[in-house]
């Protein structure tokens, strides 16, 4: 049986639907993604999925245990490193780790045993006894990281796990999930950043208000666009798209600014047949780019927005944290 | 309700370690209750010959420490949701009944402690004299209870209201009129009637009515009535603060 399987889970909040009837599996040993803005349903599926709130409608199996009736059995069996921070900043990273030990019925044994294992693979063992006030964002992360697999869960709930660090910072969590997935343990994580995504996760969900639109690998989700994206920077966008589209160089450009662009099967042929045309009938070219799809051209394939475009409540709750010195 | 003693035991003792990690709080709430014994039980007691208030005072002051301490413990669980942990406790493969007991005990231990270094102030500089064993025993469990009792009312509060804003609000509005509304600082009969009244439905009268029959011998109420009435006041707390807490979510 896969690690999580979900079935037409659903979520409404005073009549609105954070969650609009979802179905998907988790394999084991898998890393899943959930790609989507902020507000999309993401969290709203993890606290379902962890039994944290209740589903309107549908269910959900984790790792064979039904999350309505069998929440007990189901949190055991899994890690959970929330978007926002976790951690008492005035307990130690050792006494974190110990108190969650217990909190999740370790015998003294293992948990001695656990905490030094975990503290190693984040890197943390040298500051196990300092208080977690002191420590910088990224270390926090780690240390939520380490907690979230201390009781040796068999699924690992990532939401946002590099949310508000610096790139440099999430490079370095990105090598200790890749590290976690040598290990065999299924993850399910939850991010707006496309590039996250593409680089870490063996399949991806792009989910948007609440519901699925594509649902692949990132390598195949790609492959959907086909070919290349070509964008030209022109000063007459407008004449350059009427032509283009005339002597059948793309069916749909589109005009952004002084901007076209548009996706084609093979570009590496079309840009000379571009630039030839375009001076034949006497309109400039500033610039001209072709390349490879990203996921951020998927995503906007699928929804029709930019996923960089929408501000969401998840980085306001960060600057306020961090304006009360937390 | 499954009884998980490990688990009682984990959020007692993060209570208490968050509490020996912060020494500059266990200062500060001493501050207040010696500023009170110090200025107004020497000042008042220079103003009434023959009437030891000092020693009348001791439990009151006795008993605003575990006040402010116990109900300062139960109410924190608002800042536990603002600062996130309360995730981490909520998504634990623990009931919500281990986590109230154990906050609850963990919140009375740090208070209890704190009632013990103003006792033991009070036996060193207001010449009140050490109580018999059976009294000493009988004090600190009845201070016992009456921490048990504010940390779960603290806890059940900040179960229902959850907005950080209105922390310092109830700090005022609740702590300081029950403190000042109750037999503390005077005998309850020789109140104006009115204040006779508000202070007998205040359940913080019974506690210090009854630490005082036990420390100095003088209590309007018998000692087996205040034991009683706080007991009373116990099962109700533990029962809102269960049911409040139970209804709570992320």
């Amino acid at each position: 049986m896969d690690a999580v399987v979900v079935e037409k889970l659903e979520k409404k909040f005073n009549g609105f639907t954070a969650v609009d009837k979802i179905s998907f599996n988790v394999k084991r040993g898998e890393l899943f993604g959930f790609l989507g803005p902020n507000g999309a349903g993401k969290s709203t599926t993890i606290y379902m999925l962890t039994t944290l709130i209740a589903p309107t409608s549908g269910t959900a199996n984790v790792n064979g245990f039904d999350i309505r009736t069998d929440s007990e059995a189901v949190r055991k069996s899994i890690g959970i490193v929330f978007q926002d921070p976790t951690v008492d900043i005035r307990l130690t990273a050792y006494d974190n780790l110990d108190i969650h030990g217990r909190l999740y019925g370790m015998a003294a044994q293992a948990r001695k045993e656990r905490i030094r294992e975990v503290l190693e693979l984040v890197e943390l063992t040298e500051w196990k006894d300092k208080m977690v006030k002191t420590f910088s964002g990224g270390m926090r992360r780690r240390l939520e990281i380490a907690r979230g697999l201390l009781h040796t869960p068999e699924v690992l709930f990532l939401d946002e796990p590099t949310l508000g660090l610096d790139p440099q910072t999430r490079r370095h969590i990105w090598q200790y999930i890749e590290k976690l997935r040598k290990g065999g343990i299924a993850m399910m994580l939850t991010t707006h950043y496309l590039e996250e995504a593409d680089y870490l996760c063996d399949r991806v969900a792009i989910i948007d208000h609440g519901r699925i639109k594509a649902l692949d690998t990132p390598r195949n989700l790609k492959g959907i666009i086909g070919g290349n994206i070509i964008r030209i920077e022109a000063r007459e966008p407008q004449k350059l798209a009427e032509m283009l589209k005339k002597n059948g160089c793309c069916k749909a450009p589109k005009v952004e600014g002084t901007i076209v662009s548009f996706e084609v099967k093979e570009g590496g042929k079309l840009v000379p047949k571009i630039m030839s045309a375009a001076s034949k009938a006497g309109i400039d070219v500033e610039n001209i780019e072709m390349r490879m799809p990203s996921l951020e051209d998927v995503f906007i394939h699928y929804t029709g927005t930019s996923i960089r475009e929408e501000k969401g409540a998840g980085g306001d709750m960060m600057m306020r944290r961090r304006a009360r010195g937390f | 309700m499954a009884f998980e003693p490990g688990k009682i035991y984990a959020v007692w003792l993060r209570e208490v370690k968050r509490f020996t990690n912060s020494k500059a709080r266990i200062v500060s709430s001493l501050g207040q209750p010696i500023l009170f014994l110090v200025a107004l039980g020497g000042g008042l007691s220079a103003m009434l010959p023959g009437f030891n208030y000092l020693a009348f005072i001791l439990p009151g002051i006795m008993a605003m420490t575990v006040m402010f301490t116990s109900i300062f413990s139960g109410v924190s669980i608002i800042w536990d949701r603002e600062f996130g942990f309360l995730k981490e406790m909520l998504a634990a493969p623990t009931s919500r009944e281990t986590i109230v007991l154990g906050r609850i005990l963990g919140g009375a231990t740090t208070a209890v402690f704190q009632g013990t270094v103003m006792f033991i102030l009070g036996m060193l500089f207001t010449g009140v004299p050490i109580p018999p064993l059976m009294g000493i025993i009988g004090i600190f469990v009845l201070m016992t209870i009456f921490s048990c009792y504010l940390v779960a009312a603290g806890i059940a509060i900040a179960s229902v209201v959850q907005e950080v804003e209105t922390f310092q609000l109830l700090m005022n509005f609740l702590v300081m009129p029950l403190f000042f509304l109750s037999s503390a600082l005077f005998p309850i009969n020789q109140m104006p009637s009115w204040l006779q009244d508000i202070s007998g439905l205040n359940p913080v009268s019974y506690a210090v009515d009854g630490m005082r029959g036990m420390l100095i011998g003088t209590s309007t109420f018998t000692i087996a009535y205040d034991f009683g009435v706080s007991l009373a006041v116990l099962l109700v707390a533990f029962l809102a603060a269960s049911y409040f807490f139970n209804k709570t979510s992320i």
